[in-house]
């Protein structure tokens, strides 16, 4: 077999002529991309041509689906910080990418997804495989672009790069023509330092930063609710040190999940929809409520119109755009979550609320009562979810990076998941993405292969992108599988419980032997239907050097609570 | 307490690339905003492009509408402003059938008392051109229906704003990042 090989420096460097589809691989070698996941056809076939050719230096992995191939790519990018890539054919590859960029776009997750496009002389004409893909594309991409010449290639994608991952990050997508792909140019790879027009990261404000240590200096009961800007800032160690030294009672969004360990005394827990009783209550009696990196979903503030009313509302962001659109703010700090909250940090006093962090703890406790505690240590027959979470804290000592995909086991994996270091939580928020974990976490354990990744997926979930255990059989990555089977469509089936009168329209399932189909794709496989055999099993799962599946009967009609019921108040969360 | 509806011009500067169209009237979609009138075109400043977009909406919207716009990687700058921050206007050109202009004198006063502008003239049809404030430009229309448009076209708004835009500078600054 004929490969190539060369350095980033001899690829950026060196000018030659050469073709499109060559610089299309040598850009991305350029930009440091040594994996990506996508699926050929006829339009992007001169590319993967060349990636044949470049096979030593990138590994391309087929997904079972274009759907996969983004999720995939996401998975990577959310554990490693690194960009993800996929690519995919014209048309119906183009169009099944759609889902994984809207995710990304939500969830601001830096992608780069290049397709093929019909050649320029067939644009517009229906073509074969033609889809208008950055027309259909353009709301969910934070940029998007077609390239019709081959010289226009290179500059392109290192564009593409640059946006991608810059300021706040989020999904771009290059379609590149098919006679681009053939055509030539004079290669030379200038990685791009910045766009006319674009400022990723707006200055931090230190008379904005002042007024904010100002109110959080004199605050009697001030409360920290952090995002995943705290996450992709790498200001993990930064938000820790604000919240010690001013001693405040810190929650967190899904997506922040992780910055701070679970276990951190004023790590006060979730806040949303299903959030903890005490963050949510009290969202509604602090006096300071500063958002760091979050942007005000509205599962996380229920009615705006009761949402800390009482509170000035101190709001971190690196997108001005966030500033006042759900929420409205007292102070703005704008900036990157890593230096404004050092210069908060500088600008803070020393500091303890220990009767208010004791209100938090009395709610948990209240909340442990009802709720956590019927959850982790369950008497009744049926296996709990939060139970089987609780075991794979134990068996991985909280060090596993866990993958969730939508609904009631994404609920509570988040809830009861022991976080011990950052990038932990790989999750789909915002879209709320079914069928986002199994790919995800294939792209996850190829990004970090000495984390222990477990995927845990619901029944329903797991059968909208199944196909992908086909990419996790051919490429041997050793995820781990957990399929939380209640034969239903839990979260639905929920709502249907609770709002529609036990009218359960579509969500019950009947499910295939998942076992045997782990099998037939020679992954190893177990269910778990009894207590005494789920801790064995959990730790076999964990043992395994290879991919492992494991499905875990639980009860059919469980409930996830507490829930704050959709358009309520944070302070109306019901505990069942 | 609800806030009251006005009317905006929201000006755009750009870049000229193909696609921003489509980005910033989605904006519009999403939020279920009707776009009053758009009009894009070159600006002041080589390879820079400007539109003018006029919606009825509140301050706070209007507000959010320029942050999100301005969210826009190819976007240099987004402002918005009340007609009283604006110098404004619109054009419109009538068609109308050639026998009128000499059987019907109350036409001719009308061109004159509304300085309207004949563009040509032939056997069939006359063009006139006006430009003004969209009531001045409805006024005419409904003076001229009594006697029959054979067509009728009606430009987006264009405007200046009293106060300066910086935007020679703003794109220095984006330079020297």
């Amino acid at each position: 077999m004929e490969t190539q090989t060369l350095n980033k420096k001899e690829v950026a460097e060196k000018t030659q002529r050469i073709t499109g589809c060559e610089a299309v691989v040598r850009s991305l070698i350029a930009e440091g991309v040594d994996i990506l996941y996508g699926y050929p056809g006829g339009a992007i076939m001169p590319v993967y041509d060349e990636l044949y050719k470049f096979q030593d230096q990138i590994h391309h992995v087929l997904t079972r689906h274009e759907q996969g191939a983004a999720h995939a790519a996401q998975g990577f990018a959310r554990i490693s910080g690194r960009v993800g890539v996929a690519l995919a054919t014209s048309g119906p590859g183009a169009t099944n990418l759609i889902t994984g960029i809207a995710d990304a776009q939500i969830d601001s997750t830096p992608v780069v997804c290049i397709t093929g496009q019909v050649a320029s002389h067939l644009l517009g004409s229906d073509a074969f495989q033609e889809t208008d893909i950055v027309g259909i594309s353009t709301p969910v991409t934070k940029w998007n672009c077609q390239v019709t010449k081959a010289e226009d290639i290179p500059a392109a994608i290192a564009k593409a790069f640059y946006i991608a991952k810059s300021g706040r990050p989020g999904p771009v997508l290059v379609d590149i023509t098919k006679d681009a792909q053939f055509g030539e140019l004079d290669f030379k790879y200038e990685k791009c330092k910045g766009v006319r027009s674009y400022l990723p990261v707006p200055k931090t404000s230190q008379d904005a930063v002042n007024a904010a240590a100002e109110l959080i200096n004199a605050a009697k009961k001030p409360m920290i609710v952090w995002g995943q800007g705290v996450i992709l800032g790498e200001a993990e160690a930064e938000l820790k040190a604000v919240v010690e030294k001013a001693g405040i009672p810190s929650a967190w969004t899904i997506l922040g999940a992780s910055a701070l360990e679970s276990s951190h005394p004023l790590n006060v827990g979730m806040v949303g929809m299903h959030g903890n009783y005490g963050p949510n209550k009290l969202t509604n009696e602090c006096d300071v409520l500063i958002a760091i990196g979050m942007r005000f979903d509205d599962r996380v503030t229920g009615d705006l119109n009761t949402y800390a009313k009482q509170a000035k509302v101190i709001h971190f962001d690196i997108d001005p755009a966030e500033i006042n659109k759900n929420v409205q703010s007292d102070v703005a700090v704008l900036g990157n979550s890593k230096e404004s909250l050092a210069m908060l940090f500088d600008a803070l006093n020393e500091n303890s609320h220990e009767a208010w962090l004791q209100e938090f703890r009395d709610l948990y406790q209240v909340e442990f009562d009802s709720v956590i505690n019927k959850d982790l240590n369950p008497t009744k027959q049926g296996l709990t979810m939060g139970e089987v979470i609780k075991q794979i804290n134990i068996q991985t000592e909280g060090h596993a990076a866990i993958v969730t995909d939508v609904g009631q086991h994404q609920m509570i994996a988040c809830r009861y998941a022991d976080f011990k270091m950052s990038k932990s939580n790989i999750t789909s928020g915002g879209l709320g993405t079914m069928g986002f974990a199994l790919p995800a976490a294939i792209g996850a354990k190829m990004a970090a292969p000495d984390r222990e990744v477990v995927a845990v997926i619901g029944d329903g979930g797991f059968q909208m992108n199944i196909q992908e255990l086909g990419t996790i059989f051919q490429q041997k990555v050793p995820v781990k599988i957990v399929v939380l089977n209640n034969e239903f469509l839990g979260m639905v089936r929920q709502w249907q419980q609770l709002f529609f009168d036990k009218r359960y329209a579509s969500t019950e399932m009947t499910n295939p032997d998942f076992v045997t189909i782990a099998k037939g794709y020679q992954i190893e496989g177990k269910r778990v239907s009894n207590r005494k055999d789920m801790e064995a099993a959990v730790k076999e799962m964990i043992a395994s050097e290879n991919s492992y599946f494991l499905e875990v009967c639980v009860e059919k009609e469980d409930n996830v609570f507490p829930m704050i019921p959709s358009g309520a108040s944070v302070s109306d969360v019901r505990l069942s | 307490m609800s806030e009251d509806i006005k009317t905006f011009t929201i000006s755009v500067y750009t870049e000229n690339n193909i696609g921003l169209l489509n980005r910033i009237s989605a904006i519009f979609q999403r939020r279920h905003i009707n776009i009053e009138s758009l009009t894009t075109s070159q600006s002041e400043i080589d390879g820079v492009n400007r539109f003018v977009i006029v919606v009825n909406v509140t301050k706070t919207n209007a507000e959010k509408i320029v942050k999100q716009i301005e969210k826009q990687v190819e976007t240099i700058k987004a402002y918005y402003h009340t007609d009283e921050e604006t110098i404004f206007t619109e054009s419109c050109m009538f068609k109308i059938k050639s026998e009128l202009l000499f059987e019907e004198p109350q036409i001719q006063n009308i061109i004159k008392e509304s300085n309207t502008r004949i563009v040509t003239v032939n056997k069939e049809f006359f063009v006139l051109e006006k430009s003004g404030r969209r009531n001045e430009i409805e006024s005419l229309r409904r003076d001229l229906n009594v006697f029959g448009i054979m067509q009728f076209v009606r430009s987006g708004r264009i405007a200046v704003t009293k106060d300066e835009m910086k935007i020679t500078e703003l794109l220095s600054a984006f330079n020297n990042q």
